[in-house]
């Protein structure tokens, strides 16, 4: 096993520190896995900090009903592999409303299935603190949030009112009801996570690879014909192009980049190049400049 | 200057398009660029001294601001920039909304990028003294720190504030960066006063390396190349400068001994016991002799685990799990260390405390302290003074207010390992937090243990508490009445305690008014007051609480944190809270003492529920309906609570 760069030897023992601070000081904490690179990363480190016991905590997974089929495969091939415990929580009241992303729209079912269901979820099993792999690179208001990021008991992020975070020293204190999203990831940037994936051989999902893909072309956007759900309309059709994804989410709201890059070398080359930024593809981000700050305000992860 | 290796700042972008890789042909990443760990580091200074468009501009010289960010960005410069037609920088960084539209920055904001020679983390924070708190955040996880200065204004309060707080945080690196020189026509004889009058506060203040530069963040001087138009300057630029930086400098990081705070002891089955934390200084070896910092126990490490490998040796800063050759007592927030190089064990120490609440710091208030992994009750003893952040004159202080910075006494409720924050950063801070609120409320640095502490033992005493209550054949507990002036407090608290005489067990009561008449009659109705009162209280209690008896204590004591220190006094189990919930109305229509017609005449001040709030107990064991019952039938809920719990089943 070659040793890490010491950039990510840093990344790599801060993010430990913090998974198991949260399991020595919260009662009932839990991991949201959305099955892409940084929870995969996320997984990996948490499987080192409690080695050579398993991580004490269960993965759930806020599943909205339109990731890729791939993405669900490999959840639970991940979950059997490790020998981990995996929740899936369906907003079941929203797929009774028929809420989807083509019927209400992205905002909507963005809301409904991601937010709510996540609320739910929390609700349910009364966690009180949520580890995401989220990062602060990736967005404006993500890079103002906490590594700790307390929220009410409504799950609501008071953005004005944060805890100041000193030293590595987490203020865990809750009342009843309150929780905490816990993100190990804060301080990694894309590079970082895919330079620890090569250097750690972590699987990912083969999404993230280019290969021939059915995809329409849809207001400038590549999406991905995943299942028979997807109406098309009258000009379109199903072409098959090499794409790979950049980030993983539900499969309508997910651009499609074009791309050559079959290995994890590749993504690392095609990335250094690129000109844009990685959200760029995300369709529930581009509504307004705020919006991500809003839908965190709401409890978005 | 080669183009940065890559960096991800990010803006929510804007409309989609369809992205091919077409690539770019400069941006190649580096060899080497991240061979080094990175910079961390911080930018200070005062409000509109421009922060934010020095590091919106590093990251735009540096070729990081990527397309559908830089579309974003024009689009948010026509709604909220202060630049005119230009694209207003500090809109890449101030990511709230409240941010954009006040044009300030308000938090923290982590930035992320690197050129072919080093990797930084940026941490932006924000000017204004409100949020100074925020300032100090940022600060206490950088290595170095460029702190702002408008040439046109020089130093200012601000400045002086965080200079102070980046001396007191034990920053090393401070870069002086005196900017908008495009606005004082570069002249050299402005940069060289403020660099000279502010070289001379750092040398009070002991800040090591100090570097001056004069930049203009918005037009790009000094920034990231030399600018053409101060000439004079000879130095290096900023960028040029956090490049080369040399952590080691000086010589001041001489090998620091063997720290390990425990993080989690790690029992997967029963043949693996080990003790997961990360280092916090030093180095540890297999085979060396490790000691419990507070118990003084020892054992020999047998493994150093990592989920890759077993290690031989591991360093500061490694998240390791230790395996040791025997079985010892160790829990989470103990501290491992080498037996030549122990730390201090102490219960009281004296810190400089940066106060980061609206509510002051009150002596005798019980906090929550954090210190390593451990967390305990804490209070301050004493302000010893307060600095004056321009003079750093110290002054007299009864409290502490938001972001002012004091030296204070600490006491804990028990003894502690640590060390100074000027030997050790990570076993020397700590933080307050409320204990009603849960918020942050104070950042401290250890300065060294109070000689009373470690000189003043415990006298062991041969007759224990727990003789003393079995020879009265029940279970000592402190009945702690809380509720507003009127509810009927002490009229319960009489009825109880006439009950349990009957029934042969032996008790004593304290009640508010009559306790002011003697042991606290030097104290008055203030927040301050009031908190020493239920502090002297419950040592009170306490010790008649190991005479055996059962106490009854009678006391509006309307501030939830001086309850639950009582609470944290006592073992658990023994401080049963009993409120006698009465509201407002029926308490001021009752009136027994006419004290709420003179509270609502304004002839007395500080009354409890008329100018003073009350808080009620969010787990009181006992809950009585003062509005509804009469103190017959509550006295009787108590009494039954108290047989429930077998407090005196021997008796009966």
């Amino acid at each position: 096993m070659p040793t890490l760069p010491p950039n990510l030897r840093q990344l790599e023992a801060e993010a430990i520190f913090i998974l198991r601070e949260v399991v020595a000081e919260f009662s009932n904490p839990v991991m949201l896995y959305s099955i892409g690179k940084d929870s995969s990363v996320m997984l990996h480190l948490a499987m080192k900090a409690f080695a050579p016991g398993k991580p004490p905590f269960a993965l759930l997974h806020v599943d909205t009903t339109w990731k890729f089929r791939e993405m669900i495969e490999f959840r639970d091939a991940t979950a059997a592999r490790l020998g981990l415990k995996l929740l899936v929580h369906v907003n079941e009241e929203g797929l009774a409303r028929g809420v989807s992303p083509f019927a209400s729209g992205s905002a909507v079912h963005t809301h409904v299935m991601k937010t709510e269901g996540l609320r739910q979820a929390l609700d349910l099993y009364k966690f009180d603190a949520a580890f995401g792999g989220a990062r602060r690179d990736e967005e404006k208001s993500r890079a103002k949030e906490r590594i700790f990021s307390h929220r009410s008991a409504a799950h609501a992020w008071d953005p004005r009112n944060q805890r100041p975070e000193l030293w590595r020293l987490f203020n865990t204190r809750l009342h009843r009801g309150e929780s905490m999203r816990v993100f190990p990831l804060s301080n990694w940037t894309e590079k970082d996570v895919w330079d620890y994936i090569l250097a750690e051989n972590i699987p990912v999902p083969d999404l993230y690879f280019a290969k021939p893909r059915p995809v329409v072309e849809r207001d400038g956007t590549l999406i991905m014909v995943d299942d028979a759900r997807m109406p098309l309309l009258p000009d379109e059709r199903v072409q098959l192009r090499k794409v790979r994804f950049r980030t993983l989410g539900c499969y309508p709201l997910t651009g499609a980049i074009e791309s050559d890059a079959e290995n994890l070398e590749e993504i690392i080359a095609e990335m250094a190049a690129s000109t844009t930024s990685e959200r760029q593809g995300r369709l529930i981000d581009a509504d307004q400049s705020g919006s991500m700050e809003k839908k965190k305000r709401e409890g978005y992860f | 200057m080669a183009h940065g290796a890559l960096a991800l700042v990010d803006l929510a972008p804007g409309e989609p398009t369809r992205t091919v890789f077409a690539g770019r042909p400069a941006a190649t990443p580096v060899a080497g660029a991240r061979s080094l760990p990175a910079l961390r580091f911080l930018t200070c200074g005062s409000v509109d001294d421009g922060k934010s468009t020095l590091i919106g501009r590093l990251l735009h010289e540096q070729h990081l601001i990527l397309d559908d960010q830089l579309a974003a960005l024009e689009k948010d410069s026509a709604r909220h920039g202060t630049d005119g037609d230009n694209m207003d920088f500090a809109l890449l960084v101030d990511g709230l909304e409240a941010e954009r539209e006040q044009g300030i920055t308000i938090d923290v904001a982590y930035r992320y990028f690197a050129t072919a020679r080093r990797t930084f983390i940026v941490a932006d924070t924000p000017g204004h003294e409100q949020y100074t708190r925020n300032m100090a955040t940022g600060a206490s996880n950088a290595d170095c720190a460029i702190l702002l200065v408008d040439a046109r204004k020089g130093l200012l309060t601000q400045t002086f504030r965080h200079a102070n707080i980046l001396s007191l945080l034990g920053l090393r690196h401070v870069v002086l960066a005196v900017n908008k020189m495009d606005l004082v026509d570069f002249s050299q004889s402005a940069f060289e006063a403020i660099a000279g009058q502010f070289q001379a506060f750092a040398d009070r203040l002991g800040l090591a390396h100090v570097y001056a530069v004069p930049i203009s963040a918005r037009a790009g001087d000094n920034v990231s190349s030399p600018s053409a138009r101060m000439g004079w300057f000879k130095g290096a630029s900023l960028l040029h400068h956090l490049e080369t930086l040399d952590l080691e400098a000086g010589g001041a990081d001489l090998p620091k001994p063997f720290r390990l705070p425990v993080q989690w002891v790690n029992r997967p089955n029963l043949d693996f016991r080990g003790f997961s934390g990360t280092l916090a200084s030093g180095q540890v070896q297999v085979g060396d002799e490790i000691v419990v910092a507070n118990s003084g126990q020892t054992a020999n490490v047998s493994r150093i685990h990592t989920a890759n490998r077993d290690l031989a040796q591991a360093q500061a800063g490694d998240a390791i799990t230790l395996v040791l050759d025997r079985e010892v007592d160790i829990a989470r927030g103990d501290i491992l260390t080498h037996a030549t190089h122990r730390p201090q064990v102490a219960d009281q120490f004296s810190a400089n405390l940066i106060w980061m609440a609206q509510e002051k710091l009150l002596p005798g208030r019980s906090y929550w302290l954090k210190i390593g992994t451990r967390t305990l009750p804490a209070s301050v003893s004493e302000i010893k003074h307060r600095l004056d952040v321009n003079s750093l004159e110290p002054l007299a202080a009864k409290a502490l207010g938001m972001n002012e910075i004091g030296l204070c006494n600490i006491n804990l409720s028990q003894a502690i390992a640590f060390d100074a924050f000027a030997d050790n950063s990570q076993t020397g801070a700590f933080i307050l937090i409320d204990r009603t609120s849960h918020a942050t409320v104070a950042a401290g640095m250890i300065r060294h243990a109070l000689r009373r502490a470690t000189n003043v033992h415990r006298q062991p005493l041969s007759v224990s508490a727990a003789t003393r209550a079995a020879q009265k054949q029940q279970k000592p507990i402190i009945l702690w009445f809380t509720g507003l002036s009127g509810a009927g407090k002490s009229t319960v608290a009489n009825l109880v305690e006439a009950e349990l005489v009957a029934l042969g067990a032996h008790t004593t009561l304290l009640d508010g008014d009559n306790v002011r008449h003697g042991l606290n009659k030097n104290l008055g109705f203030t927040d301050a007051d009031r908190v020493e009162n239920i502090r002297r209280v419950g040592e009170v209690a306490k010790l008649m609480l190991d005479a055996g008896l059962i106490v009854l204590c009678s006391f509006i004591s309307p501030f939830r944190a001086d309850r639950e220190m009582v609470r944290a006094l006592v073992g658990e189990g023994e401080f049963i809270e009993v409120y006698v919930q009465a509201s407002i109305a029926a308490c001021i229509a009752r009136d027994p003492k006419g004290l709420y017609k003179k509270a609502l005449s304004g002839e007395i001040k500080n009354f409890t529920g008329v100018d003073q709030p009350y808080e009620a107990p969010e787990r009181a064991e006992i809950v009585l309906d003062a509005d509804h019952e009469s103190p017959q039938v509550l006295a009787q809920v108590v009494v039954q609570e108290i047989r429930k719990r077998g407090l005196i089943e021997r008796i009966e």
